[in-house]
């Protein structure tokens, strides 16, 4: 077996050196009954050939999404990654080593995280990041759960804006943890609602700009009213390119942002690995949850990087920890590090710019054949509202080859807003795809 | 001198003396000082060429930021500063990595090739599911492969690392008792030696946590466990093989009093590949495991991930599994996202979307590749390398539990270094020096000066030879009383040992940032 190096031979010369008569002798703590002696129900091993063979028809039975016209977003998003990115992150130096916990041979990887924390913070608008989280829904609820440690309060207000999923996520782990997740109604553009909320027992209000239906808001007066009370504000953004252009969570009075960092630097994947972005006030740094990188010295007075701050981690903390996360998403985080260290903050802006562009010519398309687009404010992503369900709108528009967006029904089935429909449009999308939607639209609903 | 036609000289001429040699730059030849990229880069300057935006950004006005404050390097520039950096890493695919625990396996590029076809890559969580269903298959054959090899009947697919896996098995645990009236049951018992995760995520999920104790031939106490079991008790988390690198071998009797109790038995499956294709945790009495693909089933570690961490399931637990799972249907496979009337005890969502997808594939082509026989074989080979490490460092290390095979990882105390002026932690960083990374250290925290070492399958005779000539050669060091290779090493890394106190005393997080001069970049067309 090509994984394996062991030879017959060196099979039967290492039992002899322990002294066990067969390898049945290594596993005599197993009880007699839980030994299996049989092969188990599965195909044997198979080439590399032949693996290939079927790894590349079950692909091919799938639609790419770069296979033609394609709109969906609603927290992931088709941007084009320089090939760099892809070149570096397969060396083996920073593909097959593992946490850096010994420093002295991990500075690749921890230079790396210092550097991504500093790009994420400058993004963010805050002061410091941690070094990732699996990915922005998982963050959320990181986030609410230290805003009741910092506040050593338990309620939690979600606005109707918030990523459906990422509530879903925050109920399910902020619950259990006895927290009070307060979920308002799905709203297009109603963030600030949050507002009337706001009472003396609330840790957190979470709001999403752009939120789940494209919108963009000013979430400064949200800030002012959660700081009047007492409570932390936590803003959520799927889309970081969004960063390049609009005002950064820190900017309007965030304490913690987080953030799905998907679109820099990492593919689609149908849904992960992807990366979290977890950002926060200076205070706030010995409640944040994950891995943290500082800088250090070394014994010859020579700068490195650490693994800092791990008295808050589950290692060394154990029940008292401020999160239970060990692996996070360190080699996205390489990803996301270098494509925005070839972007840096003025190609930055220039692609937010293009995905703005794109999006503004994906909404007079959808406005000329006579829909409705519901976001007033946008980035690069709007709700439309459809004749019909969208759902089935989107099946049929798969007949004519274009993946028409998501039905936010797919996302909430129960909130009544089966007729909206979430379309995104990034710099891949040409002015040939939204020709293609807008045709594909006339011919289904016959204007 | 021995010279070529040119005049260039062809061989050394007498030996040079080389301690003690500074380059004039302090570069060291191959290796290389590398700034940050906030030190190189430009604050207008990048590496990308993108289209002029055709429209502008009017509609948002003061909505807008102004400048984004980070440098940009041209692509040329990129490469290098991060292959500089790679150049500063171990790795597996550079020499043993021998971290306990941890299973640091070759990573097969076939996986990684298969993992980048667009059929997976290249497909959006929420398209159409008749458009994805390649994927789907995918995840659903993997998901036969992981019930088959561990007799459990359900797995769980969505979470993301193996301390998701147990967020989500306790979530699971917590459901089923809510479901049965049992609400009160609010406490878990974990051994001593469990990895730090198992502790944080029962705290995470509300539960108070209490310790089983440890007989000193490094298992469970079954009398403490039974004392410790009652009405109160959710579950007990166990990893098997613990981490003494031991087979709990009396699992049967662990599982029979757990669930005798009314409690669920929560194993850490982190150690699976020390029995995968030979033992079925299923026919343990495991009630819910996690399954590390990044260990086990080889997708790269990545300096810190991303791993997965899919949780199998007993009957009992599988009705409260979080969504979305794959279901079979009439026109195909399916994608349930908001479980329905016939699925409301799932407990709810562990993360936007289907899970790992990208680890998902690298797992499977991993299992096709190796089969049922092969995976057999790994286990074998994995226990087969580590009782030679233990065999052979025996003479001079002394065994944390020298009587009987351990099974996947060897563990040492720090016994044999008493008197010699060197610990645990100064004889890790001398196999620096020696080219090997570091073993697990001072864990599991029951033993003193743990040294936990697991070298997995895919080491060859020559290379465990190699690690153990080093490590007695080492020993015999520090015996003999060459304390100074030890207490001042690293010597010979890219840095030498760092100063972690001064790292969390003032933490510096992030780069501070010179004034920037350059003006904030106009909006287009603004």
């Amino acid at each position: 077996m090509r994984y394996l190096p062991l030879t017959a031979d060196d099979r039967t010369r290492m039992l002899g050196v322990i002294g066990a008569a067969d390898i049945d002798a290594l596993f005599v703590d197993v009880p007699a009954a839980a030994r299996k002696k049989d092969v188990f129900d599965l195909p044997r091993h198979a080439g590399e050939l032949e693996v290939e063979r079927e790894l590349a028809a079950l692909s091919a039975m799938s639609r790419s999404a770069g296979a033609g016209p394609f709109f969906c977003g609603a927290g992931a998003y088709r941007h084009h990654v320089p090939a760099t990115v892809d070149h570096i992150i397969q060396r083996s130096e920073f593909l097959t080593s593992y946490t850096p916990y010994q420093p002295e041979i991990a500075q690749g990887t921890l230079q790396v995280l210092f550097e991504f924390q500093t790009q994420v913070a400058a993004l963010t608008g805050l002061d410091v990041a941690n070094a990732s989280m699996y990915d922005g829904s998982t963050a959320c609820a990181e986030a609410v759960m230290m805003a009741k440690r910092v506040t050593r309060r338990e309620k939690a207000i979600l606005s109707g804006g918030l990523h459906p999923h990422y509530a879903a996520t925050t109920q399910t782990i902020a619950h259990a943890e006895g927290m009070n997740i307060v979920r308002q109604g799905a709203a297009i553009d109603a963030e600030a609602a949050v507002i009337d909320a706001i009472d003396a027992e609330t840790a957190c209000v979470v709001v999403q700009t752009p939120n789940v239906f494209g919108v963009v808001t000013d979430v400064t007066k949200i800030a002012e009213a959660a700081h009047a009370a007492g409570a932390l504000l936590i803003v959520v953004t799927t889309e970081v390119v969004s960063f390049g252009l609009l005002k950064s969570p820190g900017e309007m009075g965030a304490d913690i942002a987080v953030a799905e960092g998907q679109s820099i630097g990492n593919a689609l994947n149908y849904g992960g690995p992807y990366v979290g972005l977890f950002a926060v006030r200076e205070k706030l740094v010995r409640q944040m949850p994950g891995r943290v990188c500082g800088e250090t010295l070394d014994a010859d007075g020579r700068r490195g990087f650490v693994l800092t701050l791990s008295t808050r981690e589950q290692h060394i903390r154990r029940d008292k920890a401020t999160s239970n996360i060990c692996t996070n998403s360190g080699l996205c985080a390489l990803a996301f590090t270098i494509h925005m260290t070839l972007l840096g903050g003025a190609g930055l802006r220039q692609l937010a710019q293009v995905n703005h562009s794109r999006a503004r010519e994906l909404k007079a398309a959808v406005e000329a054949v006579g829909l409705e687009v519901l976001t007033p404010r946008f980035f690069n992503e709007i709700a439309v509202r459809v004749p019909g369900a969208a759902a089935a709108l989107v099946e049929a528009l798969l007949g004519d080859g274009v993946i028409a967006g998501v039905p936010y029904s797919r996302l909430d089935p129960h909130a009544g807003l089966d007729d909206i429909l979430l379309l995104a449009a990034t710099e891949t999308t040409t002015s040939e795809d939204i020709a293609a939607l807008s045709a594909a639209l006339i011919r289904r609903l016959g204007q | 001198m021995t010279m070529n036609a040119v005049g260039r000289p062809t061989r050394p001429e007498g030996s040079i003396e080389t301690t003690g040699f500074k380059s004039l730059t302090g570069a060291r030849a191959l290796l290389q000082d590398e700034p940050l990229i906030f030190e190189l880069g430009g604050w207008d300057k990048t590496g990308v060429d993108l289209d002029e935006a055709g429209h502008d950004a009017s509609d948002l006005s003061g909505l807008t930021r102004g400048n984004v404050p980070l440098p940009g390097l041209s692509e040329p520039e990129t490469m290098r500063h991060f292959v500089r950096l790679s150049q500063k890493n171990h790795a597996i695919d550079l020499a043993l990595y021998p971290l306990g625990s941890c299973t640091m396996k070759h990573n097969p590029r076939l996986n990684e090739k298969a993992a980048r076809m667009a059929g997976f890559a290249d497909l959006h969580p929420l398209q159409p599911v008749s458009t994805t269903q390649g994927a789907l298959e995918l995840m659903d054959r993997l998901a036969h492969w992981l019930k088959t090899l561990t007799a459990m009947p359900a797995v769980a697919m969505t979470p993301k690392a193996g301390a998701h896996g147990e967020l989500c098995g306790l979530l699971c645990i917590r459901a089923a008792h809510e479901a049965a009236g049992q609400a009160a049951r609010r406490t878990v018992l974990v051994p001593t030696s469990a990895h730090g995760t198992n502790p944080a995520t029962a705290a995470f999920v509300g539960y108070s946590v209490q310790e089983i104790a440890q007989t000193p031939d490094g298992r469970v106490d079954l009398a403490d466990l039974e004392a410790k079991l009652g009405p109160h008790v959710a579950a007990i988390m166990v990893t098997n093989p613990n981490t003494c690198g031991l087979f709990e071998r009396d699992i049967l009797e662990i599982s029979r009093l757990t669930h005798a109790a009314g409690a669920y038995f929560y194993c850490d499956g982190a150690n699976f590949n020390a029995i995968v294709g030979r033992v079925r945790p299923g026919d343990l009495g495991v009630d819910a495991m996690h399954i590390n693909l990044h260990k086990t089933f080889s997708t790269p570690h990545g300096g810190g991930g991303p791993g997965a961490g899919p949780v199998v399931l007993s009957a009992a637990l599988a009705p409260f599994a979080p969504a979305p799972w794959v279901v079979h249907g009439p026109d195909g496979l399916h994608l349930v996202e908001e479980p329905a009337a016939e699925a409301v005890q799932a407990f709810g969502r562990m993360s936007a979307f289907q899970g790992q997808m990208g680890m998902f594939v690298r797992a499977y082509a991993y299992m096709r590749s190796h089969g049922a026989d092969g995976l057999r074989q790994v286990a074998e080979d994995a226990v087969l390398n580590a009782n030679y490490i233990k065999a052979r460092l025996s003479g001079e290390m002394s065994a944390a539990f020298p009587d009987g095979p351990c099974m996947h990882e060897a563990l040492f105390d720090d016994a044999w270094l008493d008197g010699t002026g060197v610990t645990t932690l100064d004889f890790a960083k001398a196999m620096i020096d020696e080219g090997f990374h570091p073993m697990t250290m001072y864990f599991p925290l029951v033993v003193h000066g743990a040294m936990l070492i697991e070298p997995t399958e895919t080491e060859s005779k020559r290379e465990l030879d190699r690690f153990c000539d080093a490590l007695l050669a080492l020993a015999a060091a520090a015996k003999a009383g060459d304390t100074q290779r030890f207490t001042g090493a690293p010597h010979l890394a890219p840095l030498r040992r760092l100063d972690e106190t001064l790292a969390a005393r003032k933490p510096r997080l992030a780069w501070r940032p010179e004034p920037i001069s350059v003006a904030p970049t106009p909006l287009a067309a603004e």
